[in-house]
């Protein structure tokens, strides 16, 4: 995650010190990417190494205010209009740990599968019940927005593993058929209609 | 004994269709329950054993072996039209389709269960209008499904699920033909009338639905692999399951 750039566009907004950066960032993602003030503040001394922001002095309780630089506000300006990169995946642990285990002899792949779909379905449990806390409203303040949004990202993230899991179980059962030698389940004769 | 009896319970079921060479198990030693003020999904491919399960639970087939029981009675005790009575008044049924009927305004739909039940129809309606304003369409009374959309039309299937204050609703993909964001409201409308008191049990192969539940029961082949949130009352009272 680039908290660099996060902070900067925060500054873009109005000047801020340290903690109230953090605040500010987690208003809008909730706690779903814990920033301890250190981190903000080894940011915040980078960001003025490279000219992104500038401290402006104190506030009356002593807290050093940062704001952004012109060559900061290009920065903020290209990381929005720039996508962000799928030429390296990020390393996806599921996908290697299912790599290895359909290739790894004696490994129960269709525990691991069902063992992580439950867990990725208990996930989903949850952050479906903080967006029924959230209620059917669409959220007024910009910030509320921010963060129904980033807990919709996590919804869909949720549920596109367990499509995926589900596509990994049929996949394999089709080959445990065409190979029944293979060690995997064989599946089951499909008998009832599940859509009408 | 736990203090709560679930509204629903199926003890050691099992459905086979057809017979020799044919013989398909659609369901193999299930037992399962569903507890007021509760929703569970049950998750499966097609074939799993998912839409036999709801059809057991509702009274609409037989198991072939094993009981099933709906408020403490046996279902397979009732004569024919002992469950259809048991349908009208204990069971709500939401399917895919909506199942309305197209010559009937969304309040006739609704009052339908309720008059056939013997309610004088001055009653069924009032208490299908007060479904149907509860559900969010008491300004739809006195429309015809045809002129509805899909949301609406599902929205009046779930004020018939629930009118006469039904405490097991069975849900059938209810979500299967509508936009997220409509399906959402309708899960919306399920989980409320689960948390005023009703047991649900909702049948889906999305994971984003079935997430709503407070559990998550896991079906393949017939057979009941896994399940998230487990209830520990359930945990504690299921080898006494009588």
């Amino acid at each position: 995650m680039s908290v660099k750039h996060a902070l900067l566009a925060l500054l873009e907004q109005q000047p801020m010190y340290g903690y109230q950066l953090r605040v500010e960032f987690e208003q809008r993602t909730g706690t779903t990417w814990p920033l301890n003030v250190g981190q903000v503040y080894t940011t915040l001394t980078r960001l003025e190494r490279d000219g992104l922001a500038a401290a402006r002095g104190e506030d009356a309780e002593g807290h050093v205010i940062y704001e952004i630089t012109a060559a900061g506000r290009d920065e903020v300006a290209s990381w929005f209009t720039t996508p962000v990169s799928r030429d390296q995946p990020p390393r996806d642990e599921l996908a290697i740990k299912l790599a290895l285990a359909v290739t790894v002899p004696g490994v129960d792949v269709g525990t691991v599968i069902q063992q992580q779909r439950s867990a990725t379905m208990a996930a989903l449990q949850d952050y479906t019940r903080l967006k029924r806390q959230a209620g059917r409203d669409v959220p007024t303040e910009p910030s509320d927005l921010a963060w129904s949004l980033v807990l919709d990202s996590l919804v869909f993230g949720a549920e596109a593993e367990i499509r995926w899991l589900d596509h990994c179980e049929a996949r394999l059962r089709r080959a445990a058929i065409e190979r029944p030698a293979a060690g995997t389940p064989t599946a089951a004769p499909a008998s009832e209609r599940s859509t009408r | 004994m736990s203090a709560r009896e679930a509204v629903l319970r199926l003890t050691d079921v099992s459905r086979v269709h057809g017979s020799g060479a044919n013989e398909v198990h659609a369901l193999r030693s299930i037992s399962f329950a569903a507890y007021p003020g509760e929703l569970v999904a049950v998750m499966g491919p097609s074939g799993s054993g998912k839409s036999t399960l709801l059809t057991l639970a509702g009274g609409l087939d037989r198991p072939t072996s094993g009981m099933v029981t709906v408020e403490g009675t046996d279902l397979d005790r009732l004569s024919l039209d002992g469950r259809a009575r048991m349908r009208r008044t204990s069971i709500g049924y939401v399917f895919q389709g909506f199942n309305l009927i197209p010559a009937l305004t969304a309040t006739e739909n609704v009052a339908l269960p309720r008059e056939l039940d013997g309610v004088p129809a001055r009653q069924a309606r009032e208490d299908a209008r007060r479904a149907l304003a509860e559900v969010g369409i008491g300004e739809l009374a006195d429309r015809f499904p045809d002129d509805m959309s899909g949301g609406q039309q599902q929205r009046v299937a779930i004020a018939r699920a629930v009118v006469g204050e039904r405490r097991l609703i069975l849900a059938d993909e209810p979500t299967g033909a509508l936009d997220t964001e409509t399906g959402e409201e309708i899960l919306r409308l399920l989980r409320a009338r689960c948390d005023a008191g009703a047991a649900g049990v909702l049948v889906t192969h999305e994971a984003r639905h079935a997430a709503w539940a407070d559990r998550v029961v896991f079906l393949r082949d017939g057979v009941v692999i896994d399940e998230t949130g487990a209830d520990p009352v359930e945990l504690l009272t299921e080898p006494a399951a009588r």
